[in-house]
């Protein structure tokens, strides 16, 4: 049965154990799950909160075609992407992505393709809102995040 | 008719989030589109000033500026993308 990824953008957490739960239940050929979190960060101590702003249906759309890129790469039991938009505050989830295999080799490398990807081409911008109650600047796209995309091109 | 939808600090500058726009019959591309929309007035200049760098998507799907709009039911211009 061809795998389909499950991809849901939403404003509420996600809990991390129930979603490898719903790859692995029931199942005995998975011998793999890699899990990846990525947390709202204040490096400056400044940081009220970011409000992510997304395209609704986009969303959904870029980041299914990402990880379907990913099921025809790698050979996955199954794959998850979340993402959350709205306001998140420091320590919060923002992302997480879950990828289940036989070995662990494939699930690594799908975590991460769909990431790197996710970051550069999923249609979501983060404001900031800083701890005095001023409004902060858009976060700008690194270079770096780009690269990392590139990096898994075909040759 | 078409609808153009504006992101992040696109829409902050242009001051709304989208509109229904008659596009002219010489906006071809969406190299050309940026450019009409830019001479539309200030908000239009101040978000468009560096139109290399305004990503855009047609019918929700990533395409560059070379891209022909002919059909396109709906266009968003957007900064480089920042989630994850």
């Amino acid at each position: 049965m061809a795998v389909v990824p499950m991809v849901r953008i939403q404003a509420t957490d996600f809990d991390v154990a129930a979603e490898i739960a719903l790859l692995t239940q029931g199942r005995a050929d998975v011998g793999a799950v890699v899990t990846f979190t990525g947390l709202c960060r204040d490096e400056a101590g400044s940081l009220a909160a970011l409000e992510l702003e997304h395209y609704p249906g986009m969303a959904e759309a870029e980041i299914t075609r990402i990880a379907n890129e990913a099921l025809a790469r790698w050979p996955l039991a199954g794959i998850t992407a979340i993402h959350r938009f709205g306001k998140i505050r420091p320590g919060e989830n923002i992302v997480l992505v879950v990828a289940a295999s036989r070995h662990r080799q494939a699930a690594f490398e799908a975590a991460s393709f769909l990431m790197d990807y996710l970051k550069s081409r999923a249609p979501f911008w983060k404001k900031e809102h800083l701890i005095d109650g001023s409004e902060g600047s858009w976060v700008d796209a690194k270079e770096s995040d780009d690269a990392a995309a590139a990096r898994w091109a075909k040759s | 008719m078409t609808k153009l939808i504006y992101f992040a600090w696109v829409r902050e500058r242009i001051g709304k989030a989208e509109e229904e726009v008659e596009l002219p019959a010489d906006v071809k591309t969406v190299r050309e589109l940026l450019l009409w929309l830019k001479s539309r007035g200030e908000e239009f200049e101040s978000a468009l000033q560096h139109p290399e760098v305004i990503r855009v998507a047609i019918n929700q799907e990533h395409v560059d500026h070379r891209e022909p709009i002919g059909g396109a039911r709906e266009i968003a211009l957007f900064p480089p993308m920042t989630g994850g």
